[in-house]
């Protein structure tokens, strides 16, 4: 058979992705569209691999109201599939119709794919396929893609010649729309390809369409838009357009359902009446949290990862590949690079792979059951005013035990500006560990005093505020606030398939986008610290003081120095501390000349309190927690980002930021000690006056949005 | 003129008119939410936003500030 391409495109919560899986099994790939965060998924039919199946994002509509619409409505006019797969939820079939009325436009043939056939007839409900598909004039397919029901037949129609061939829809709106249709028809007929006249003739309406167009054209689009508002008592054509669509849906569907739904309230009604309950909500999703923090970060989480860091990458491979080093003589320096760097590193990228598969195995289950857009619903108001969405939640949850996986948790987030807020600041969060490093800093300059770590946290809570306050009135995240209007989809228990796969999914991602970043510099960290001049010629030094480390630190100490210590030693620990947080106690405990310190480095605490004072040291605490993460957050945040110049943004923002507070924090904190009032004084306090007015300063653009036209633009 | 987020819980309310251009409106519009079929404000978030609402087979979320932008009629408590 000749090659062949689809692109599967519905409704989110249709069942696409459990279609997808169904229909391509594991002949999946599974990658980004270009720039953006989100998901590309492409596959072959199982059995038949020149059948390509593309799988586009969940959408509402094709007009260009979010990234996602954006993606799909591009590739499917750029690059049109021979034949689209439209499924549609069949327990809410009118509102699934919406888009495949724009899919008629376009002229590409079509197999529509009803959904839930299962859950239909639970309620009682069948629809007359056959009925429907002369209507439409195309292909009508009911399946339950959950119960694997009918995928043959659905499999039967892709392989048949016919399903290639197009039977433009009949889709007259009536003479009103249509005459108006035939006039933006004629107006944007040079700058769109023939076939797709009548979809783009729809889309040119949209106000503000600029797509392709020149200034005469979008003028003579306008007038036609009030025009027909004028001679409507103000009823906009957008509106109009739509009501015609699912007039045209009624119109469509009328007669094709037997039966009726049962009673008022539906499962999910009721579910909810408890679940997301004006009283209920909150303590029900505590619970939540609790159940899965519980589960994935302290207890299997963390029996799974100490196994790995411990057992499989502390013991078993270490003793295994050095056994065979030492056997094949291998030379010394080599057996470290292969121990101590690749071993090790390659141990840092999977050692976090456990733990982020029982979490990602949650998430999906939430994700996949309904109740993660209940936590949208129940937390939007408190984290909206931050620039993040409700179900930043998890991700900062996580985060706290690790940032690893709290920042590819952040997948869940539909609003990519969100999604990359959440990115950029989960990891100021204390994790894990970087609980060694407070302990050893309240050990060492507190008196062990017990406000400390609540204090690392609150810092942790307070630079996730203010920086979403800061980030929102950038550039980069300023514009219009993304519209909040989103569906509650019906409980549904998952497919355990589905859920399995998306958590392979995300964790073999991480794997292979954000492995090499911490493998490489897993290697060249454990190069400096090895390598270094010793009685002048270069050689493997003893004396940490004599590695290349050492004058890498010696080399970038003096930018430290405004926030209260400079010295090569904690300029080591903050770059070895990019391994692992919890390098930095470790890192001091050779500096102070031992082999080997306890986990909070007891044995220091007089060094470290001598070396850095009060201030210095809660300065360097400062910095080292807030700023940018271990290498294998920041290739979690090179995955999630997909994008080299965001990326670079969060990992500056960081540092900066970090700087910022440690430095105000230090000099402040100097002056109101020492009395001594000097020119990083006066710096200090205009960096914290520049933040206050930068944070409520009145902005011109962005006033308050009155409910008139012109009110939101996209 | 009435608004969404002026109804209150319970209520069944018919949709007059959407304000605003743009993204908000075409979401909304392709949501179901047209001129002339009716909602009904089902429950209010527990920090009081946003406002979720029935129409059809859809449960919708939406913010009270968008809300705004949803001209309703009638629906006050009998």
């Amino acid at each position: 058979m000749s090659k062949r391409r689809f692109a599967l495109v519905g409704n989110p919560n249709s069942g696409k992705t459990t279609l997808f899986n169904a229909l391509t099994g594991s002949n999946q790939f599974i990658g980004n569209w270009p720039g953006v965060t989100v998901e590309k998924k492409s596959g072959h039919l199982i059995g038949h691999p020149e059948v390509e199946i593309l799988d586009l994002p969940g959408l509402y509509s094709l007009a260009a109201n979010s990234l996602e619409e954006i993606i799909a409505s591009k590739e499917l006019t750029e690059n049109p599939p021979d034949a689209i797969i439209n499924i549609v939820d069949g327990t809410n079939l009118e509102r699934n119709l919406y888009m495949t009325t724009q899919l008629f436009d376009l002229g590409i043939p079509l197999i529509l794919v009803i959904n839930m056939a299962d859950e239909l007839r639970q309620e009682g409900i069948s629809i007359d396929a056959d009925k429907l598909s002369k209507r439409i004039g195309y292909p009508v397919v009911a399946i339950s893609a959950l119960k694997g029901e009918n995928i043959d037949k659905l499999i039967g129609h892709l392989l048949s010649p016919e399903i290639t061939q197009n039977h433009p829809a009949k889709t007259d709106y009536g003479a009103d729309i249509e005459a108006v249709i035939a006039q933006a028809f004629g107006i944007i007929k040079p700058s769109f390809p023939e076939s797709q006249l009548r979809y783009w003739s729809f889309r040119s309406l949209e106000p503000g369409f600029k797509q392709n167009l020149d200034q005469v054209q979008q003028l003579e689009l306008q007038r036609l838009q009030e025009d027909y508002e004028s001679s409507h008592e103000g009823d906009d054509l957008e509106s109009s357009i739509a009501g015609l669509r699912y007039d045209k849906i009624d119109q469509l569907v009328n007669g094709t359902i037997h039966g009726s739904r049962k009673g008022e309230l539906s499962f999910s009604d009721r579910v909810d009446q408890i679940v997301t309950n004006r009283w209920l909500a909150l303590p029900i999703f505590v619970l939540v949290m609790v159940i899965v923090y519980g589960i994935s970060i302290t207890t299997l989480g963390t029996y799974l990862t100490d196994w790995t860091n411990e057992v499989l990458f502390g013991e078993i491979v270490p003793g295994f590949v050095s056994s065979l080093l030492e056997r094949m003589s291998v030379a010394e320096w080599l057996q470290s690079l292969i121990l101590d760097g690749i071993v090790a590193g390659v141990g840092a990228v999977l050692g976090f792979v456990p733990q982020m598969l029982v979490l990602f195995f949650m998430l999906a289950f939430l994700e996949a059951s309904g109740y993660m857009a209940r936590i949208a619903f129940i937390m939007d108001r408190a984290f909206r005013k931050w620039g993040l969405s409700g179900k930043s939640f998890i991700p900062l949850l996580v985060g706290s035990g690790c940032s690893v996986p709290g920042i590819m948790a952040s997948r869940t987030i539909e609003e990519e500006s969100d999604r990359r807020m959440t990115v950029i600041l989960t990891s100021f969060i204390p994790c894990g560990a970087k609980l060694p490093v407070i302990a050893l800093f309240a050990g060492a300059i507190a008196g062990d005093a017990l406000w400390v770590a609540p204090a690392a946290y609150f810092l942790g809570i307070a630079a996730v505020i203010l920086s979403g306050l800061i980030l929102r009135k950038t550039p980069r995240f300023k514009g219009d606030p993304s519209p909040f209007v989103m569906e509650l989809p019906p409980y549904r228990l998952p497919g355990l398939k589905t859920i399995l796969r998306s958590t392979w999914e995300r964790g073999w991602s991480f794997i292979k986008k954000a492995g090499t970043i911490i493998l490489l510099s897993s290697i060249v960290i454990w190069a400096l610290l090895r390598f270094g001049v010793e009685n002048g010629s270069l050689a493997t030094v003893e004396v940490l003081g004599n590695s290349f480390m050492a004058r890498l630190g010696s080399l970038i100490s003096w930018m430290f120095r405004p926030l209260g210590w400079d010295s090569w030693q904690a300029a080591v620990a903050t770059i070895t501390g990019l391994v692992a947080k919890e390098n930095v106690v470790n890192t001091f405990g050779i500096l102070f000349g031992y082999a080997e310190v306890s986990e909070t480095g007891t044995e220091i605490w007089a060094n470290v309190a001598q070396h850095f004072g009060v201030l210095g040291g809660f300065s360097f605490l400062i910095f080292n927690l807030l700023c940018i993460p271990c290498f294998a957050a920041i290739g979690a945040i090179k995955r999630e980002m997909n994008n080299a110049g965001w990326t670079w943004f969060a990992l500056i923002y960081q540092s900066v930021f970090a700087y910022a507070v440690s430095f105000v924090f230090y000099q402040i904190g100097n002056w109101a000690l020492t009395q001594q009032f000097s020119f990083m004084t006066i710096l200090a306090i205009l960096v914290v006056l520049g933040t206050i007015y930068f944070l409520v300063r009145p902005e011109k653009q962005k006033e308050v949005r009155t409910p008139q036209r012109n009110g939101v633009r996209a | 003129m009435k608004s969404l987020d002026q109804v209150s819980t319970g209520s069944t309310v018919e949709i007059v008119k959407i304000h605003g251009e743009g993204s908000l409106r075409r979401r909304i519009l392709a949501l179901g939410v047209i001129p002339g079929s009716s909602l009904q404000v089902v429950k209010v978030a527990p920090l009081g936003d946003p406002i979720e609402v029935k129409l059809n087979q859809s449960n919708l979320v939406i913010r009270r500030s968008e809300a705004r932008f949803i001209e309703v009629a009638g629906g006050d408590h009998e």
